[in-house]
């Protein structure tokens, strides 16, 4: 118990924080801040796996990030039959033959000596296949992006719950980072985050350019939800009955029934996004959970130790008999598929997927910062991490606020310096996070909750 | 007639475009090589610290024209560069003392002083985001047409245009000075040379007298001339916009690896090789066809390899496939 004093301390400190938004600003804003820690929360497991247990460098969070929200659309938007119609088989020929590419590749560099005309002939039947592929793809593309454009103009997805899109973001991210493992683990670590830095990009750029996959930039909304609607909620009886028992004690107060009823609709309003809310808050902590057990079981597991061991002096472990190659790859794996899973958690609370708001700064390199503050190689200082900064990037701005208010109070309102600042109080978050990042670094390199190994 | 017109087009639309974003992309490379090479990380606030020069030389440039100086036909920007470098280096030198110094002294790893470098970035971008805001600024003046294509259709009596913009000989030009100067400077000064022996090996440069201090500021010095001039220049070019300038860092550290890190004269080729691929290959050639080809050779489609919404993933890939097969980069030699 007294070992972990510092963890439940930085807990119950955020969670007051958490509780004091609730009481002075809306307790949507709390819930809402809240539920974004928890999605950042499962980002930062997930880089911290990668980083704090292995070493690795992973820059291209954002890309991870982004193909899970992708399952979340290919899973739950229904199929548009028409557009199956118009082009499906084009799609579908085009899969086979990138399939026979990868084949053909592989079988010839099996078969063949590592030689110079390998390397052409190689080369020669990745261009062809790409100049095939073009030309059996592009009047299929050009049909369903043809199919109701303003609408649909995709292929739609399967039709599920959005629930399982959270399996199969994993699955999808981890694809990608196993292919990106396969060529680029062998790098110099500052060529590994450039590498995969740049590589997010290009995923991105696809994601984005892809009309008859994604949207594109016209962006898919309205996705389902695991959680009811507001607006149905707002008419269920059990939801009155359950408001009305809630706010009994104000809604005592009014005598006029007329205005207890106007009251009252008006705290049903309130009351079902905040009901919306919680259910999304109930399902990402499960989440959160579940992959916390896993984790801190991997940790303290002898595939922890090896993993801390490879992290620590990579040639001892490879004289000890470890793969390190094999072992960096599935951590690599592992990691990126948590990720994916954020991503497609993401989606499915906004209820939308804007390829356009894919942004290093914010899904890369901002939950870096969240790793390394809270404290890398610690589960519980990577979740602690994502709650801490994600609470300082929402509320940067009215601290900030508050700040030019203070500093500024002897300048008239309308003073141009006064006015300039306050316009640009949200660029403040970003100072916050530079100088918050420059200090931890600085003064307590391993994070707010430091890597504690205790051998059992 | 049909072969010059093919050829004008090539280099309307192709060669001239390319060595002007080619020229701006190798200043970027060889500002991210040199702080490589010589002070050994990664600098992830390159295009922050780029457009933190930028931003002053537009306000000097915004106090000149308020003021009524001017270049005549040339942008009154040009004037405005060397107060902006003035800045940046005292800007460079004092993250420099706060942040780096510490890490080196200490001698982290790279990976940690690239970390370092992100909250730089952070701190830069609010700086430059909190002093002149988030939107586009245009401070270009002066005459901006060298040629026009019209004027050199009348001229040669030619069916394509060759417009060719100022901006775009100023930046090639402009680069072309200042890398050569740098290159001396790095080959043939005494200062110059310590800055190759403290890069190559450390230990042996402190050995024989080199003082790191002095290296580390001349860096830093050069590092902010680089900078400002490479961030002037495209801000010329195209406009200026924070976040242009963040994003442009990719295609700079791609070039940079492309010619090998720490080799100033691979990154300086690095620039053109991104630049030229990334346009090569995603111009549409129809028209040019339609000038080589006989007639009823005519191409039907656009014949563009890639749509230009993968302009930044050709570079992106190139990089890739650099750094698998030859991590050292394609131009290998003496680094630095």
């Amino acid at each position: 118990m007294r070992k972990n004093l510092n963890v439940i301390a930085a807990y119950s400190i955020m969670m007051g924080l958490i509780i004091l938004v609730g009481i002075f600003q809306s307790w949507n804003i709390a819930l809402s801040i809240f539920n974004l820690c928890l999605i950042s929360a499962v980002m930062t497991m997930g880089a911290n796996i990668q980083w704090g247990y292995a070493g690795l460098i992973n820059f291209g969070i954002m890309g991870f990030t982004a193909l899970g929200g992708l399952a979340a659309v290919l899973i739950s938007v229904n199929p548009v039959q028409e557009a199956w119609n118009a082009g499906g088989i084009n799609i579908l020929l085009s899969l086979f033959l990138i399939v026979g590419i990868v084949l053909v590749v592989r079988f010839v560099l099996k078969k063949y000596q590592k030689s110079k005309i390998r390397n052409y002939a190689i080369a020669a039947i990745i261009i062809s296949g790409i100049i095939i592929i073009r030309f059996v793809s592009a009047p299929g593309i050009e049909a369903i992006e043809e199919v109701n454009p303003a609408r649909t103009g995709f292929l739609g997805g399967l039709g599920l719950p959005i629930i399982f899109s959270w399996i199969v973001g994993a699955f999808f991210a981890g694809g990608l980072a196993f292919v990106i493992g396969k060529v680029a683990l062998g790098l110099r670590a500052d060529y590994l985050a450039i590498a995969t830095l740049l590589i997010s990009e290009i995923v991105i750029a696809i994601i984005k350019h892809e009309d008859w996959l994604t949207r594109g930039v016209k962006n898919v909304i309205g996705l389902k939800r695991p959680a009811p609607y507001e607006v149905n909620l707002q008419q269920t009886d059990w939801f009155i009955n359950l408001v009305e028992k809630f706010n009994s004690g104000k809604l005592d107060l009014i005598s006029d029934i007329i205005e207890r009823q106007s009251a009252l609709n008006q705290f049903v309003i309130e009351g079902s996004s905040i009901f919306v809310k919680l259910c999304y808050s109930g399902l990402f902590l499960v989440v959160v959970i579940i992959l916390l057990i896993l984790t801190q079981k991997a940790l303290y597991s002898p595939w922890g130790r090896m993993m801390r061991a490879i992290r620590d002096n990579e040639e001892a472990a490879n004289a000890m008999g470890k793969n390190v190659v094999k072992q960096h790859l599935l951590i690599f794996v592992l990691g990126s598929a948590i990720v994916g899973i954020a991503g497609a958690m993401l989606v499915t609370q906004d209820g939308l997927f804007t390829p356009g708001s894919y942004r290093p700064l914010r899904y890369t390199f901002l939950i870096w910062v969240m790793v390394i503050v809270g404290g890398s190689g610690n589960n519980f200082g990577a979740i602690l991490g994502g709650f801490v900064v994600w609470f300082l990037w929402i509320e940067a701005a009215p601290i900030g606020l508050y700040l030019v208010n203070l500093t500024t109070a002897g300048l008239e309102d309308t003073h141009y310096l006064k006015v300039h600042l306050i316009e640009s109080v949200p660029y403040f978050r970003f100072l916050m996070m530079g100088i918050g990042l420059l200090l931890i670094m600085r003064y307590r390199p391993k994070g707010i909750l430091p890597e504690k190994i205790e051998i059992k | 007639m049909d072969i010059v017109n093919a050829l004008i087009l090539l280099l309307n639309y192709i060669f001239v475009p390319a060595l002007t974003y080619g020229s701006q992309l190798a200043i970027g490379a060889i500002f991210v090589t040199l702080i490589y090479g010589i002070l050994r990380f990664a600098n992830f606030a390159t295009g922050d610290m780029m457009s933190f020069g930028t931003m002053v030389a537009i306000f000097f440039t915004w106090y000149f024209q308020s003021l009524g100086l001017s270049l005549g036909f040339l942008p009154t920007a040009l004037i405005a560069i060397p107060f902006g470098i003035l800045f940046m280096g005292l800007y460079m030198l004092i993250i420099d003392k706060f942040v780096f110094k510490y890490y080196r002294l200490n001698k982290s790893p790279p990976v940690q002083l690239a970390m370092v470098s992100i909250g730089v970035m952070f701190v830069t971008q609010a700086v430059v985001r909190i002093i002149i805001g988030p939107s586009d600024r245009r401070f270009f003046d002066g005459e901006k047409f060298l040629i026009r294509a019209s004027e050199f259709k009348d001229i040669t009596g030619l069916n394509e245009g060759l417009a060719i913009k100022s901006t775009q000989v100023i930046t090639i030009v402009v680069t072309i000075i200042l890398v050569s100067i740098l290159f001396w400077f790095l080959n043939k000064t005494k200062t110059g040379k310590s800055m190759r022996a403290y890069s190559d090996n450390e230990d042996l440069a402190l050995l024989s007298g080199i003082d790191p201090k002095k290296v580390v500021m001349i860096t830093w010095m050069i590092a902010a001339i680089l900078a400002t001039t490479g961030g002037v220049l495209y801000g010329l070019d195209k406009s200026f916009k924070p976040f242009t300038y963040f994003n442009n860092m990719l295609p700079i550290f791609a070039a940079a690896i492309v010619g090998g890190i720490g080799n100033p004269f691979g990154a300086f080729l690095g620039g053109y090789v991104i630049a030229f691929s990334e346009i090569l290959l995603t111009y549409a050639y129809k028209k040019f066809f339609m000038y080589v080809l006989p007639e009823n050779l005519e191409p039907d489609g656009l014949i563009q390899l890639l749509s230009t919404d993968y302009k930044f993933a050709v570079s992106f890939s190139i990089l890739v496939i650099v750094l698998l097969y030859r991590p050292s980069g394609i131009f290998k030699g003496k680094t630095l």
